[in-house]
């Protein structure tokens, strides 16, 4: 036996995906990705239209879709995360159906539980076998995990692996086995390697972003988590992986060794697995190559599912197992609620990813975000758009104060008895205010371009076209 | 009397809004060597601006002009003087004239209302060599830097990490400023990666008796004050004295000793310098 389709058309013709279905993508190719744009070009010549597009994220690189939508192609986007032409194009109005926003663990809760119901699942496959059997790490366009690939894999009706990468019967390791997948498109290409993953993910130079990560780590020392056995995630650039930074020079100090690091993993963080600070890296989605490298030689570096990662409709997720998570913000309110998809002028520019799942799993949430961004406060009375709500936000860290959630006032002492300069998210707000004013408030019309789904189902926010975006 | 004196360039924005949270006891924000030749009026404008209108909360601010050889530097004082920084940072101070010229300069530019301090940069071998009379030209000169980069270029030696070749001129400056009741702030340490060398270079400033280190990186701020912070040793000693004093007072007594030494008005202020830099201010502690 053997799945592989002549071609891609043939593929999907075999597929029988029809106007108005619904196809996903994972976003493990990052801005690299060529098969999003690769497999609705080629619908567009099939002549189908009406397609809902549910890719766990879009990038610059798939600036394509706009002539998709405006051709009547694509009628209907599903992101988790959204950057570039096609995210301003969507600020600006382009669809007339709000994109779904959910977070890394939202989405692959409502795959599961059917309210996302994906018809033809489009498989970026760095390597597959003839009968679907593909991993993350062989191959040119190797990525390493492919967590947020499996949810799909599992539930959509049709699942097309799409591989530049073909080998022998069977494929080893197996990241999505053969029994979910219908058929195997060979390509020349899949990706460019060099918009998949970083070369070297580095440590911030900038003294501001090490003066805000000093504090992170000060105030995860001051709430008692520095123990043996801590985990811990932190994102990918400036002061969050700082943070990890800070924190790494603590655990060595005091001779701790943590139990498992997550998320986004970074050869920063595959330098702790190597050097013994954490027994394990439970990954989702690798960032850089030595990540890759890693998980593809190291059993301790564990590829897991966007639903072991963060689905809170399962019956236990990791996200729920982390005592810190370090995050970033565009922009968090004096109730603590976090904006991580719209920029000051409210265009989108992001997305949850899974900053609303580990914010609601941690026993710890630190936000790390420069008081002034440029010339902008980012400490409001009201975030343009919610994400992450105020409730699962323990401490926000500035380079000029740390204010902490009143509802957590046993921290707040802690912080206070460690010297930390501890102080009202309102007096951060005027500190801000002070230096560079108050911002004018932007307007938005009445037109919904997005609406934003908490983990659990729910509607968080909506998203609205701004004033004067017409294009 | 700063223990960390941080270089803030003139030119970058973010950095000059933000010098007063780095961590240092003083800024110098500068207009001379990191400063390209085409952003010189920027740089000027900017910090002139910043002074007046960023609080940098108890951080002394002091700004490092161009040198008497520029074309500008009279521009520079008359611009920044509108700032009432507490003093300005005189690189290449080499003469007594040249600090005359520059207080000139100064009469000129101030309100009036307040005296705008000079710190002679000590980093040629003339300098070097007339730093006594130098520090003592002026009673606006309440501290003094060594620049070894300049100094070392200077006398054509190579900088090395250990350095050997600046310990003249370290000890020369150094019993200069003790003779001239001046406070003394040691060359900055280069290397922004090498904290373990840091380490030792502070080390080595603090026991020849520099008060203090001047420092281009804000990751070198946390170790430079903490090799400065008294021990508890000086702690203890300066607890002492304040103690010996007190009581001395209130027996009305003249002259005290204290284990068989005289304390005299120097050790005193000594003490409370130490106490001071131990978050123990007053000194008044029982």
């Amino acid at each position: 036996m053997n799945k592989v389709a002549a071609s891609l058309r043939k593929a999907i013709e075999l597929s029988e995906l029809k106007d108005g279905m619904t196809i996903s993508f994972h976003h493990h190719l990052r801005n690299g990705d060529y098969v999003v744009n690769m497999v609705l070009d080629e619908i567009s010549k099939m002549g189908i239209r009406d397609i809902n597009v549910a890719a766990s994220s879009l990038f610059p690189v798939h600036e394509s879709l706009i002539q998709n939508i405006k051709d009547g192609v694509i009628i209907g986007l599903d992101v988790n995360y959204m950057s570039g032409p096609l995210a301003r194009a969507v600020s600006h109005g382009i669809l007339d159906k709000p994109v779904t926003f959910r977070s890394h663990g939202g989405r692959p809760r409502a795959i599961h539980e059917g309210s996302l119901k994906i018809d033809v699942a489009f498989i970026a496959a760095p390597s597959s076998d003839a009968m679907g059997n593909i991993n993350g790490v062989e191959g040119p366009s190797a990525c390493g995990s492919l967590g947020y690939a499996i949810p799909d894999a599992l539930c959509a009706k049709k699942v097309i692996a799409v591989t530049d990468y073909l080998v022998p019967y069977p494929n080893s390791p197996i990241s999505i086995d053969q029994t979910l997948v219908d058929w195997v498109v060979k390509v020349d290409s899949i990706g460019d390697p060099s918009g998949i993953v970083s070369g070297t993910t580095r440590v911030t130079k900038d003294p501001i972003g090490h003066i805000i990560a000093g504090y992170a780590a000060e105030v995860i020392q001051a709430s008692g988590l520095l123990k043996e056995g801590i985990s811990f995630q932190t994102g990918a650039g400036g002061a969050s992986l700082a943070t990890a930074f800070h924190l790494k020079e603590k655990m060595i100090a005091k001779g701790i060794k943590g139990s498992f690091g997550m998320g986004g993993i970074t050869g920063f963080f595959v330098d702790m697995l190597e050097e013994g600070l954490v027994e394990k890296l439970i990954d989702v989605q690798c960032f850089d190559l030595d990540a890759v490298k890693s998980i593809k030689n190291n059993p301790d570096h564990v590829e897991v599912s966007g639903s072991f990662y963060a689905n809170p409709g399962v019956k236990g997720c990791a996200v729920d197992n982390l005592d810190v998570v370090v995050l970033g913000a565009t922009e968090i309110d004096t109730q603590f609620n976090v904006n991580v998809l719209t920029d000051s002028n409210g265009i989108i520019m992001g997305g949850s990813g899974g900053h609303s799942d580990t914010a609601a799993g941690a026993k710890l949430t630190i936000i790390v975000a420069n008081l002034l961004r440029s010339r902008l406060p980012i400490v409001l009375d009201k975030v343009i758009t919610k994400v992450t709500p105020g409730d699962t936000v323990d401490v926000l860290v500035t380079e000029r104060g740390v204010a902490v959630n009143p509802q957590r006032k046993e921290l707040m002492d802690s912080l206070k008895d460690a010297k930390l300069p501890v102080m009202d998210i309102e007096e951060l707000k005027a500190a801000a205010e002070k230096i560079a004013g108050k911002p004018r408030e932007i307007s938005f019309t009445d037109q919904v371009v997005g609406i934003v789904e908490y983990r659990d189902g729910s509607i968080i926010d909506k998203i609205y076209k701004p004033t004067g975006s017409e294009r | 009397m700063p223990t960390t004196m941080i270089f803030v360039p003139g030119n970058n924005p973010a950095m000059v809004q933000n010098a007063g949270i780095l961590g240092a006891d003083s800024i110098i924000f500068d207009l001379e060597d990191a400063v390209s030749p085409d952003e010189k009026d920027a740089a000027r404008i900017l910090v002139r601006n910043a002074l007046r209108s960023v609080d940098y909360g108890s951080c002394e601010r002091t700004v490092r002009i161009n040198s008497v050889d520029h074309p500008k530097w009279k521009e520079d004082i008359a611009e920044i003087a509108k700032g009432n920084p507490d003093s300005i940072v005189l690189p290449k101070a080499q003469r007594m004239e040249t600090v005359e010229m520059v207080q000139g300069a100064l009469e000129e530019a101030e309100d009036g209302q307040r005296s705008i301090g000079i710190i002679p940069l000590i980093e040629t071998a003339e300098g070097v060599e007339r730093v006594f009379e130098i520090l003592c030209c002026s009673p606006r000169i309440k501290t003094v830097i060594f620049g070894a980069e300049d100094y070392t270029a200077d006398i054509g030696a190579k900088r090395t990490k250990e350095g050997s070749e600046i310990l003249y001129a370290r000890c020369r400056i150094l019993n200069a400023a003790v003779a001239a009741g001046v406070e003394a702030i040691d060359t900055p340490f280069t290397d922004v990666n090498d904290m373990e060398g840091l380490k030792e270079d502070v080390k080595v400033a603090k026991s020849l008796g520099f008060r203090g280190k001047a420092l281009i990186s804000p990751r070198h701020c946390k170790i430079a004050m903490e090799i400065f912070a008294p021990s508890g040793e000086e702690i203890e000693y300066a607890l002492k004295v304040i103690k010996t004093i007190n009581q001395a007072e209130k027996e009305g007594k003249g002259v005290v000793a204290l284990d068989g030494k005289m304390i005299d008005a120097p050790i005193v202020a000594r003490a409370r310098k130490v106490l001071k830099l131990a978050g123990m201010e007053g000194g008044n502690h029982e």
